[in-house]
């Protein structure tokens, strides 16, 4: 056999060497060049983005008194991977768990993956951190994560200043800012300025490794973001006249609603019986929600803006007004309370007769008030009674009644005005005067606010306008309120006849047979009106608006006093405590404090109800 | 002097310079790959790197020994080396120690070394020294059995080893064999194979089966010239058949169970992004996530946090590919093909027969290593575990390379001396 020369085959060879080398290039070509897929699985892989929680914005009231800040607490969070052997006994002790409590957390965690972090213990006070933390090392795969958590420093304005908590699959669902965890507010101003509050999310990207540890920023943190803290509020609230409402109130059901006539602020709005925020707030919120929840005086109702009363004498300036401003009385206009023809709502008290209209506001006549309504309903200058009705409706809508102011007032109700054809479908459309006489002493079918009441006080301290009212004074950063709160709402009702209301209320502590006479001040002059609310479920409640000084008002502002009786026992004396506590800082008047704040009116309640 | 000036006055020096590029490339990319969070350029040798570095100093001694040992030594001493290589793969066998599930390192100290890598070259220069007799014509039955003998003996030593991917290797020598005039059907009858391997265990045995019968039948029936020779065909048929069932069998009961998963990961047959398939798949995404240009030096996101497995050794081309990009790639397997066709040039101009031969083994033995290594890291080929010569870290893997080439470099730089 001759050996053949098979050289020719080394071009065989090398075409398959490269014929492979260009296999891979293509190949490569597609992996690294064409397709994406890859360069995002790597990014998915290598980096976490970390969100930056910012501060949420502190509550400052009118004075800049801190009510809302934020306070640090700890999660114990725990990495199943690394943990190694370690004293369970000795663990459980210093955290003050059980060993079932352990053993259940540890296996949520591995349950949920061995290298990503779990939250093992909830929320740990500084102190309850303290001794754990000093031998942290002992533990390892054990670590302390920094949560903000709001504190109260007063326990006050709980129903107002609303609750941080847990955003619901609803929030999640609404807003995509929101991530599973995370806090929001879920009532109050929390919740109205929670836009304001939380801030902006800062995030950063950093590559892990393959067991995520933090290997430090991607890109020298070229796509990191910061977080903006929220900005601070500061509220109209006056934290002192806050606080001695409440102290007030404490022991009673009803509600305190002060005003700043000139601007609208809320200087105090108090609803007892009430809470300590601190209560809603972290590991025993939902706990304590639930107590409160079924507690049997509602202490969660804000009674001050969702509690809706008749208003009683009270109203009796506003039909006065109308019946000025429709020109069918005049401040001389007098009515007697003796004969038939004021038989229909008789006046209960012991008064000389027949009465002016300044007098008959300040005695409170029903007789009078019944003959300007009939007067109103019946007035010529209108096609039918009616139109008169729907006349006399609307100027009563002008004063703020029947409808929610709409600033940052949480849980408002709207009260009710009856309109005309409420009372079209209810009498079929025959009914006059008479048949809703009930009106004209402010009881029937009308139901106001508190804050609808002191609204009415300050409007007659700014002799026909008011501002609505609503707590924010200024956002940090943000030197512009919304306009909305700033405008001005006049009231149907030429100025000038609000100095007989004003002169009328004036004599409900001066007059000699002023119903609030027991509490005139000589260093200040005050202004208001008493009403008793006729309650059918048990004794009646005790209602007081008020305004000071007379002539530069400062402070406008309604009492309810639930199941109290006379306007003039309860509602009254506080309504001037709290003017003098805001004008002069301090009440020389002792022993009416005492008896006002140890006045106990819930055991009455309970034992009349039994 | 003079002896010295004529060695390397005849050493080929764009091989020299291509294997130099390859170390620095290699060793930069297991530098990249194992420096962790060092800064500072120092050099540790308690790490990989540093041992690397060391590695490489010792193979370019090894080298220059080479170069000056007289060049008759390895022809003359081929089958001492050969059955010297045998005897400790038998060794390793009895008394080796066990890693990660082979039993093929010999540990002396603190230093592992695996002969396996070293039985390379000296079947390599066997192979060579029985080719390069005279009157031996590879396409003699006898010459053949004895070829493969030669092979086939480490192959199933380093087999019993359980070391596949090292035993795999030796399919490589065919292109030797088929240079030296073994048939080229042999390379129709392995594509065949391998199609018909695949297809098997994709479609499964029946349908390939019916497949091929349908298609003999066809080409009977519709060409005259086929059917002239009848009964070769039938033969190769029966074959085939025989082939796919017993590639079902082997598939099914002879294989490992992660070796079978390799295969169906590779053939896209299984995900299992978390067993099996893992590797490549970090592989694929470090490699994907590179670009055109790269993430830079020890910048890679996955190359240096851990996530690819093994990413000095047999993932090394992961730290290029994500580092370097598909241009730093490209560059790397310019410089294995300008290599392996340096290889081929050079031993097509030797004299002697033993070079030529062992020139061929040189270029088949690192083409094998090339292909299924980096086919691997791409999703091309199961995961065999075997380095990428030159690149990946271990000392035993470079010194064999470097002996092997540098073996056939100084036959090279002799070759005016040979009659």
């Amino acid at each position: 056999m001759y050996r053949k020369d098979f050289s020719s085959r080394k071009y065989v060879v090398i075409a398959m060497f490269v014929f492979i080398a260009m296999v891979f290039l293509a190949r490569l070509f597609y992996l690294q060049v064409i397709i994406n897929q890859y360069k995002l699985s790597a990014r998915n892989i290598a980096l976490r983005t970390i969100t930056e929680y910012p501060p949420r914005g502190r509550v400052y009231d009118r004075n800049h008194q801190l009510l809302v800040y934020n306070d640090a607490v700890y999660d114990l969070m725990v990495i199943p991977r690394q943990v190694k052997k370690l004293d369970t006994l000795k663990f459980c002790r210093l955290l003050q768990i059980d060993k079932v409590y352990f053993e259940r957390q540890m296996h949520h965690a591995k349950h949920y993956s061995y290298y990503k972090p779990s939250v093992f213990l909830k929320q740990l006070s500084k102190k309850e951190k303290g001794p754990v933390e000093e031998i942290m090392f002992e533990f390892p795969g054990f670590y302390f994560q920094t949560r903000m958590l709001r504190h109260y420093p007063y326990p006050i304005a709980a129903h107002l200043l609303g609750s941080v908590g847990e955003v619901s699959q609803r929030d999640l669902r609404r807003d995509p800012f929101y991530r599973q965890g995370d806090y929001i507010g879920k009532s109050g101003i929390e919740r109205y300025y929670e836009k304001v509050l939380r801030g902006t999310k800062g995030s950063r990207i950093v590559e892990v490794d393959v067991h995520n540890n933090i290997k430090g920023s991607f890109q020298n943190g070229r796509f990191d973001t910061l977080a903006v803290p929220g900005a601070d509020l500061s509220l109209s609230l006056d934290e002192k006249l806050q606080s001695y409402g409440e102290q007030l109130m404490q022991n009673k059901i009803g509600s305190i609603v002060a005003i700043d006539p000139e601007s609208g602020d809320i200087l105090a709005m108090v609803s007892s019986p009430n809470f300590d925020p601190n209560l809603l707030v972290g590991r025993q919120r939902s706990k304590n929600y639930i107590t409160l929840l079924h507690d049997s005086l509602k202490p969660l109702i804000n009674r001050a803006v969702s509690g809706t009363y008749p208003p009683g004498s009270t109203f009796k300036l506003v039909n006065a007004l109308i019946g000025l401003q429709e020109k069918v009385i005049t401040p001389q206009t007098s009515f007697t309370c003796q004969g038939t023809a004021s038989k229909p709502i008789a006046c209960s008290h012991n008064h000389i007769s027949p009465l002016q209209l300044e007098d008959a506001i300040s005695l409170s006549c029903n007789s009078y008030f019944w003959k300007t309504f009939q007067r109103i309903i019946n007035n010529p200058s209108f096609e039918n009674r009616h139109l008169a009705y729907e006349d006399w409706y609307n100027k009563v809508i002008s004063f703020g009644f029947g409808h929610r102011f709409n600033t940052d007032i949480p849980f408002e109700k709207p009260g009710n005005i009856p309109s005309r054809r409420y009372f079209d479908k209810l009498y079929r459309g025959s009914w006059n005067a008479l048949t809703v006489r009930s009106l004209s002493i402010g009881q029937g079918e009308i139901l106001v606010t508190p804050i609808q009441l002191a609204n009415l006080a300050a409007i007659i301290a700014n002799r026909g306008y008011y501002i609505a009212p609503h707590f924010l004074m200024k956002i940090s950063k943000d030197d512009t309120i919304t306009p909305c709160f700033k405008g001005i709402h006049k009231v149907d009702i030429e100025q000038s006849y609000f100095q007989i209301a004003v002169n009328s209320m004036k004599e409900v502590f001066d007059g000699n047979e002023g119903t609030a006479r027991f509490y005139k001040l000589d260093s200040l002059s005050q202004a208001g009106k008493t009403g008793t609310v006729q309650n059918p479920h048990g004794k009646d409640h005790s209602i007081f608006m008020a305004f000071a000084p007379v002539d530069h008002p400062k402070i406008a502002l309604a009492v309810v006093v639930e199941n109290a009786g006379f306007g003039s026992t309860w509602a009254a004396p506080i309504a001037s405590l709290m003017i003098e506590k805001y004008l002069c800082g301090y009440s020389k008047r002792k022993r009416l404090e005492k008896r006002i704040m140890e006045g106990d009116l819930i055991h009455h309640v309970n034992s009349k109800k039994k | 002097m003079i002896r010295r000036e004529k060695i390397f006055g005849h050493l080929d020096w764009f091989s020299l310079l291509l294997y130099l590029s390859l170390l620095v490339y290699g060793w930069l990319s297991i530098y990249s790959a194992t420096a962790g969070e060092q800064t500072t350029l120092v050099i540790d040798l308690s790490q990989r790197y540093g041992k690397q570095l060391l590695w490489i100093g010792m193979a370019l001694l090894l080298a220059f020994t080479i170069l000056i040992i007289d060049a008759k030594f390895f022809s003359s001493f081929a089958y001492v080396f050969y059955f010297l290589m045998i005897f400790i793969l038998i060794g390793v066998l009895l008394f080796g120690k066990t890693v990660a599930g082979s039993k093929s390192w010999f540990e002396i100290g603190n230093f592992a070394i695996q002969p396996a890598e070293f039985a390379k070259f000296a079947t390599a220069l066997a192979l060579a020294k029985y080719l390069s007799k005279l009157n031996i014509d590879i396409r003699v039955l006898k010459n053949k059995l004895v070829a493969i003998t030669i092979l086939a003996v480490p192959a199933v030593l380093i087999l019993l080893q359980n070391d596949t991917g090292s035993a795999l290797v030796y399919f490589a020598f065919v292109l030797v064999l088929f240079r030296e005039g073994l048939s080229g059907l042999i390379i129709v009858a392995g594509v065949l194979m391998a199609v018909l391997f695949t297809t098997t265990i994709i479609w499964g045995e029946v349908y390939v089966s019916a497949v091929l019968v349908i298609l003999t039948v066809l080409g009977l029936l519709v060409n005259r010239r086929l059917r002239k020779i009848k009964m070769p065909v039938i033969a190769i048929l029966v074959l085939s058949i025989v082939f796919v069932f017993s590639v079902n069998y082997g598939f099914q009961h002879i294989l490992e169970p992660h070796q079978r998963i390799r295969i169906q990961v590779m053939l896209g047959l299984k995900k299992d992004i978390h067993g099996a398939g893992y590797n490549v798949n970090q592989a694929k995404i470090a490699i994907g996530s590179g670009g055109i240009n790269g993430k830079g030096f020890r910048k890679g996101m996955l190359t240096q946090n851990h996530f690819v497995p093994e990413q000095s050794t047999d993932f090394i081309f992961c730290t290029v590919g994500e580092e370097r990009g598909f241009l730093g790639s490209a560059l790397l397997i310019f410089l294995f093909l300008s290599l392996l066709i340096r290889i081929i040039i050079l031993a097509e101009r030797q004299r002697s027969a033993f070079s030529r031969i062992y020139g061929y083994g040189v270029a088949s033995i690192l083409f094998f290593h090339f292909t299924i290594n980096i086919a691997m890291t791409i999703g091309l080929a199961p995961v065999v575990g075997i380095p990428l010569p030159f690149f990946s870290y271990g000392g035993s893997s470079l010194w064999s390379f470097t002996i092997l080439l540098f073996i056939f470099l100084k036959q090279d730089a002799n070759r005016l001396n040979v009659l």
